[in-house]
């Protein structure tokens, strides 16, 4: 079988080259015969890589310890999700799984070749350039099927402990598939630069998949905050590690795209401002790749460490030197068609709100490589950790938040003073209200500035919701009081007419909800203790009582746990078994926290380790209040970006009876009120 | 209606006089917190040095001993009425540079601080320009666009999202 692996990987080396090749010369010379073989070839590899990625899974499942891979990330006991989850489990099966990414991409990308052939062909050649750099890795310089010198070990190493949890099983993919998402919106826009392609086609083609390629990228995010949350055991779930930061950078500046490419299709404004953008985010996203795999910063992600790191450079560097070749080449393309004509605009609200985002990227890949330029500097490391990021990200932070209220206020071209007063009263009034509330009911800002950003964070997220709120009623009232129904049939019928505006306010509503939740940071606390038979430990309301505390062995580990009962104001509520466990084939040990999570607050414990002398318990346990909304906006921002990528219910007017267009032309008529009092998507 | 706005700009007078004295007060009330609120500021300013890479107080690495004798050492250096700086330092000639969670403020560390600043400030100030620029130049037609005129232009753009809608 690992022979049929490394053929097929090399098939679809070879297919690559070709569909780059051919394509190229299609280009050139305007053979469109040659440029459908290029399209197929392009078609083929996907088949190519897939078989080479079944066949690593399918010596997973059947312990084909003869692979390298294999017993480097896989044993015998390791359950089948998990023989599963090698796949991108270590730095070669990853490259090979980002490899089928990419071929899955590229698959949807030419069998869509209808919606712009040429366009799609310039983009196919781009996207095979990425495909044949992914491959020489996978076939010269981390080879998944390499096979083990010498005797064959009967059993494998096993996977990595931490890696053993549902959450790290479905995190990764995701981050590829945000990471890989990326290259299509990249390579679509690269296309269109070299062939001065006229309008702003290629964003409306390319619209979607940046949304899909940014909503992979943020589930991917909340995903590992949720799996270091419950599995690292530190009561945390944001450390500002090197990789967790790489992941970041993509997405802030993939966010800011998200923006201002509505400039470019509105207004004809910003084209080399979101060229650059998609150019960025791509060389990001390759570059937190790079990140995780190279070294170049220590990180707690150390396990996919390896050499290939100057490939990378290689790659990024041509990638670079061809995006400034083209740029230069044909920069008078991209002219802005209209200027910006007031300050207090919806267009100068994108740019800060871009300027914001990029100045966080900035500020978060500087603290990134800081401790490298220092050592080359000043011949010594410094480190860069939480306390950094957390000073200069949290101001930016509030500011987005603050442009997040006032933009949808503002209309396109022009808006008037008068008219944003009218609009922000209400809301301002009402953030204010809450903030007074809070001051009265113990939040004391100037105690310490950590308690400041929370309030402020909790005041702009009030004042944000307000806004979108309004914004919500406003228009439903409109289209209610026209189709004699109510208020929240208004505001579905809103949402549907144009799904990209009212989607993109829920995704707004998930970011406020997980500001909440990070506003709880400031009063987090935590205790330990070690606890015999019937001893009690308190942390806020809660008392925890050590019922017992006992082991277990099973095939893949042997474990130990603490029953904890616990109670709040004397009353039991629960029962709680944090556990510590011990891998047998990596002989590692590893922590499965207990967690108690509630809208106010988690309780959370984890079981440290026991005392030598007397085999007792010692118990962490931390009170972490509004953890719970974190990933409530996250399920909001989802729910959101699916809003956004329906299509809207305009496309089905034609179909529409005389009462219905009627009916329509209302909706149509509360929507554009919009525009001109309000501002629009 | 009226009435709304005079009480509206009556409340930013009040709040705006509010907002000073609460700024004022978070200036004074850096100064002085409890033991527990020092161990724990101190705690996060120093890094775990059992290769964990994370902020003392926080590694939970299993059999860690690097964090609990950090741990000692930080309570002994407090009982003993160290200052901040002095405790800091001590860490610093025992455990390497590296042992501070976030750079200084002297040196080569600077930089660290203050390029996200500047780089802010160049930013708004390209901004400013990039406005000023739009605000003079007059519109100019794309080289290769199917028309010159907004309106067309907009018709087009109409007409592709609707061809293009995936």
């Amino acid at each position: 079988m690992p022979q049929i692996g490394s053929f097929t990987l090399l098939l679809g080396l070879a297919l690559s080259v070709y569909a780059f090749g051919a394509g190229l010369y299609a280009i050139v010379y305007h053979d469109d015969r040659l440029s459908e073989t290029a399209r197929r070839a392009g078609i083929a590899v996907f088949l190519a890589v897939t078989a080479a990625s079944a066949v690593l899974v399918y010596a997973a499942f059947h312990n084909d310890f003869s692979v390298a891979y294999i017993l480097h990330h896989s044993n015998r006991a390791l359950p089948a999700p998990y023989k599963f989850a090698a796949l991108w489990s270590g730095q070669e099966g990853s490259l090979l799984f980002w490899c089928w990414l990419l071929a899955t991409y590229g698959l949807v990308l030419r069998l869509r070749h209808k919606v712009d052939t040429r366009l799609v062909a310039h983009a196919s050649v781009v996207i095979s350039a990425v495909q044949i750099f992914f491959l020489l890795l996978v076939n010269f310089a981390a080879h998944p099927f390499a096979l083990v010198a010498g005797t064959i070990p009967a059993d494998g190493n096993g996977l990595n402990p931490l890696l053993q949890y549902p959450e790290m099983v479905i995190h990764p993919p995701m981050l590829y598939l945000g990471y890989v998402g990326m290259t299509v919106p990249f390579c679509f826009a690269l296309a269109a630069l070299i062939m001065k392609y006229p309008g702003e086609k290629w964003i409306h083609i390319t619209r979607r998949w940046t949304m899909v390629g940014w909503l992979f990228l943020t589930c991917g995010i909340f995903l590992g905050s949720y799996w270091a949350y419950r599995v690292l055991g530190w009561g945390g779930w944001w450390g500002w590690d090197p990789v967790e930061n790489a992941s970041l950078l993509p997405w802030l500046t993939g966010t800011a795209f998200l923006h201002s490419v509505m400039m470019q299709e509105k207004r004809g404004m910003m084209k080399v401002w979101n060229m650059w953008l998609i150019f960025s985010t791509f060389l990001l996203a390759i570059f937190g790749t790079f990140l995780t795999r190279s070294g170049v910063v220590s990180s707690v992600h150390a396990f996919a460490e390896s050499d290939i790191g100057p490939y990378f450079v290689v790659f990024m560097a041509l990638t670079f030197a061809t995006c400034a070749y083209f740029f230069v080449r044909n920069r008078e393309h991209l002219q802005s068609e209209h200027k910006l004509e007031s300050l207090i605009s919806r267009e100068s609200s994108f740019l800060f709100n871009n300027v914001l985002l990029l100045v966080s990227a900035f500020a978060v890949l500087w603290g990134t490589l800081f401790p490298v330029l220092s050592e080359w500097v000043t011949g010594h490391k410094v480190t860069v950790g939480p306390p950094f990021f957390n000073k200069v990200n949290v101001p930016i932070a509030l500011f987005l938040l603050l442009l997040t209220a006032v933009g949808p206020l503002l209309a396109w071209r022009k808006t008037s003073t008068e008219s944003l007063r009218k609009n922000f009263l209400l809301p301002a009034i009402i953030a204010l209200a809450v903030g007074v509330a809070l001051v009265a009911m113990g939040l004391k800002p100037w105690v310490e500035i950590s308690y400041f950003y929370s309030l402020m964070a909790i005041v702009l997220s009030v004042l944000v919701a307000a806004t979108i709120g309004s914004e919500f009623i406003r228009g439903g009232l409109v289209i209610a009081r026209h189709n004699d129904s109510n208020v929240f049939h208004g505001m579905w019928l809103l949402t549907r007419r144009n799904t990209r505006r009212y989607g993109g306010y829920i995704v707004h509503l998930g970011v406020i909800v997980t500001m909440i939740g990070f506003a709880g940071v400031a009063f987090y606390q935590n205790t330990e203790k070690e606890l015999a038979f019937g001893d009690k430990m308190d942390i806020g309301a809660y008392t925890l009582v050590c019922r017992s505390y006992t082991q277990d062995d099973k095939p893949n580990y042997s474990s130990e746990w603490a029953i904890l009962d616990i109670y709040k104001s004397g009353k039991q509520i629960t029962t709680m078994y944090p556990e510590q466990r011990f891998y047998k084939a990596s002989q590692q040990p590893a922590t499965i926290v207990a967690n108690r999570s509630t809208v106010m607050e988690d309780l959370y414990l984890v079981y440290t380790g026991k005392n030598p002398e007397n085999g007792h318990p010692i118990i962490k346990a931390h009170l972490n209040p509004l953890v719970w909304w974190i990933w409530a906006g996250a399920h909001l921002i989802l729910v959101g970006t699916l809003v956004a990528l329906v299509p809207n219910m305009q496309a089905k007017r034609k179909k529409l009876t005389p009462p219905q267009t009627r009916r329509a032309q209302v909706e149509d008529a509360a929507e554009s009120r919009a525009p001109v009092e309000a501002g629009s998507d | 209606m009226r009435i709304a706005h005079s009480i509206f700009h009556r409340g930013l007078r009040h709040w705006g006089g509010l907002l000073l004295i609460a700024s004022a007060l978070l200036l004074m009330g850096a100064a002085g917190d409890s033991t527990g609120q020092r161990f724990d500021r101190l705690g996060h300013a120093l890094m775990c040095q059992c290769g964990c890479g994370q902020v003392m107080l926080e590694c939970n690495h299993v059999g860690c001993t690097s964090s609990e004798q950090m741990r000692k050492e930080l309570k002994a250096a407090m009982d003993r009425g160290d200052s901040d700086k002095v405790i800091l330092a001590g860490f610093v000639a025992k455990y390497g540079p590296t042992v501070l969670s976030a750079p200084t403020t002297t040196g080569f560390n600077r930089v660290a601080w203050i390029m996200p600043g500047v780089i802010f400030v160049a930013a708004l100030g390209a901004v400013v320009l990039v406005v000023l620029a739009w605000k003079r130049r007059t519109p100019t037609p794309p080289s290769n666009s199917a028309g010159s005129e907004p309106d067309a232009l907009d018709e087009f753009r109409r007409r592709a999202r609707e061809e293009t809608s995936l």
